[in-house]
């Protein structure tokens, strides 16, 4: 006997009864298609939280001058510190921003507003702050070299002062100093307490010419290369300031990281690859006993069938085979159809979340629950297939 | 001319302990080829069993079966399955057709497992369901005929390989006086074209159309009336 005969008889097995090989289908799609969007959903959030957690930049660090003492010899932080901190000696640094705060009161037309956070710095402060505009442009090198009246806000106080029109071109008063605003920062949301979204910034030149005057700055903000290149970053750039400021001893700075932050990045993907491997566990767990009670129904009602087969003659092996190709199929088509509903269903918003394709999930559902349906498919048939013929035709 | 089925001292047990069953024992029977013999006794005393270790569907606890002068003791599944394929068609009181597949693909199925080629395939089982009069019925499923025509089938699939043997277990047993006739028939004649054939039945009048009736009590053979 011919395995395509064998093959005749699991095709025509499946055809034969279209209702329990649909549902037999469905059950693998259902497992199939929940383990990938279930673990896409994961990822997804896992994937929204790392974000926003870059987003609050975990490869600065913030270097503010410590306060004078009376008597004491702190210089203050200087706009020379900042551009010799970015040199040879100190390749793990990226940028470093001079930067002066103030506190502002903005106005337009009749309003008024006060701004949380008035910032000078130069252009590099928007990238290392991870800040993006939204509607205009950012200022520029040149402007800060000409101290131009041009302000960055934030989208707080864009809609604070402009409800309603475009502020891009606007003039602005700070403190009744007129600022024209160039462009407008994309919404970052507030964390915690503080709006993030509630600032401006303008040129330091500008800043410290019409606002602060020229003391210290309040800050120097350092990009380090990546989130990995921190601790040398952070090494450099003391060792430069300690020359700098010919520091023997104690520090007239502070040298702040964001350690507190890179622990929470590294403690949130722990719990999301942990989170995500028991949603995998537990979808593949589900699906799988889906699979394999539609599987062993369908071959318990078969064994009746088998028993008919090995009456007129079926060797084991025949049986064994048919079996085999009919759970295959089923397991393939199935798992197809369950990996094309769950990419097409990934692409949807689900909870709030947008889910995240996770590629070796798709493939570990498509593999787990084929060999389940094989497995469930052709164990039972396999038992079966060694009763006795009179067993089988008895089987209830 | 060695007999088509030679039994010696057969015995089956089922289970065992206290619940033990002795269905058969220690039963001797000798079927002569081309013999019509009908099996009666009492329910639950041993019928069934001794047709299903004829048929090789079962296997005896110990004694000798000798199928065409061959020991089925010493054979192995694989054997036993070409045995049931090759030498036995077997007919059920309960027509045990596969379900969802029609009359011609049912009566194709041991020819199938003998490796016979589709077209000679076609041609023989065409040829049995004609023999049963069912020529007209050949794509009709299970479902869709009386309980009468699935015996027609399911005898069409049991003569449809030219076995050494056709055993029935009360093939009538589920079926209208009509049907009965027309099954019994189609037995008679099987039997008068040279097969044999071995039927269990309670009616003496079913018992009629055998040559001889071999009747068992309690697992053995009583008394044979000719
Ligand atoms: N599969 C089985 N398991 C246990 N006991 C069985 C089984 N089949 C038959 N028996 C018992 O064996 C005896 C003979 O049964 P059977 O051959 O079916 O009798 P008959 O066909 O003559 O009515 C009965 O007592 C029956 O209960
Ligand atoms: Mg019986």
């Amino acid at each position: 006997m011919r395995i395509f005969e064998i093959a005749a008889f699991a095709v025509r097995g499946l055809t034969a009864n279209k209702m329990r090989s649909g549902l037999t289908t469905l059950g693998i799609l259902i497992g199939v298609a929940s383990v990938i969007l279930l673990i896409a959903v994961g990822n997804g959030a896992s994937s929204a939280v790392q974000q926003s957690i870059a987003g609050l930049g975990t490869n600065i660090l913030t270097i503010s001058p410590q306060r004078a003492q009376p008597g004491s010899t702190a210089k203050p932080l200087t706009t020379a510190d900042a551009a010799a901190l970015v040199s040879q000696d100190s390749p793990d640094v990226k940028y470093a921003s001079p930067v002066v705060s103030a506190q502002a009161t903005a106005g337009y037309g009749d309003t008024t507003h006060d701004i949380g956070q008035f910032i000078g710095s130069d252009p590099r402060y928007f990238d290392t702050t991870n800040s993006s505009v939204a509607q205009g442009n950012l200022f520029s090198d040149n402007d800060v070299q000409q101290a131009r009246k041009v302000v960055v806000i934030g989208a707080t106080v864009a809609t604070e002062l402009f409800p309603g029109t475009d502020p891009v071109g606007k003039s602005m008063l700070v403190n009744n100093i007129p600022f024209t605003v160039v462009g407008v920062l994309a919404a970052k949301g507030s964390s915690g307490l503080q709006d993030a979204d509630d600032m401006a910034v303008a040129p330091l030149s500008t800043t410290q010419n019409a606002l602060t005057g020229y003391g210290s700055l309040t800050q120097i903000v350092v990009q380090a290369q990546s989130a990995d290149a921190l601790p040398n970053a952070q090494a450099q750039v003391t060792t430069i300031l300690n020359g700098r400021h010919k520091i023997t001893d104690t520090a007239d700075y502070r040298i702040l990281s964001q350690d507190q932050l890179l622990t929470a990045r590294t403690a949130t993907t722990e719990t999301f690859t942990v989170l995500l491997a028991s949603v995998a566990a537990i979808s593949l767990l589900v699906g799988g006993i889906g699979i394999t009670n539609i599987m062993l129904v369908t071959v318990t009602e078969r064994i009746r069938e088998i028993g008919i087969r090995k009456a007129v003659g079926a060797p084991r092996s025949s049986i064994l085979g048919q079996f085999l190709i009919e759970a295959t199929l089923l397991s393939l088509f199935g798992g197809a159809l369950g990996v094309a509903a769950g990419m097409i269903g990934s692409q949807f918003t689900i909870a709030g979340i947008q889910p995240v394709l996770v590629p070796s999930s798709v493939l570990l559902a498509f593999a787990v629950s084929a060999l389940i349906g094989l497995f469930f498919g052709s164990y039972p048939a396999s038992r079966a297939a060694k009763l006795r013929p009179i067993e089988a035709l008895r089987h209830e | 001319m060695s007999p088509v089925i030679e039994v010696r001292d057969l015995r089956k047990t089922y289970g065992n302990g206290d619940t033990a069953v002795h269905a058969l024992r220690g039963l001797d029977l000798i079927v002569q080829k081309g013999e019509y013999i009908a099996i009666m006794g009492a329910s639950g005393s041993g019928k069934s069993t001794l047709l299903n270790i004829l048929g090789c569907l079962d296997i005896a606890t110990s004694g000798q079966y000798l199928l065409d002068g061959i020991d089925t003791g010493e054979f192995d599944e694989e054997q036993l399955s070409l045995l049931r394929n090759r030498k036995i068609g077997f007919v059920f009181q309960s027509f045990n057709l596969v379900p969802r597949t029609t009359a011609l693909a049912n009566v194709e199925l041991p020819l199938v497992y003998a490796g016979v080629r589709r077209a000679q395939r076609r041609e023989r089982a065409l040829a049995a369901l004609e023999l049963v009069g069912l020529q007209d019925r050949t794509h009709h499923r299970p479902n869709e005929l009386s309980g009468g025509q699935q015996q027609r089938v399911a005898i069409a699939r049991a003569l449809v390989t030219s076995p050494a043997i056709v055993l029935a277990d009360e093939p009538t047993g589920n079926l209208d006086t009509e049907s009965s006739r027309e099954v019994l028939g189609i037995l008679d004649r099987l039997n008068a074209s040279g097969r044999t054939v071995v039927l269990i039945t309670h009616e003496d009048e079913v018992a009629s159309h055998a040559m001889r009736t071999v009747r068992v009590v309690d697992g053995k053979v009583a008394g044979v009336l000719v």
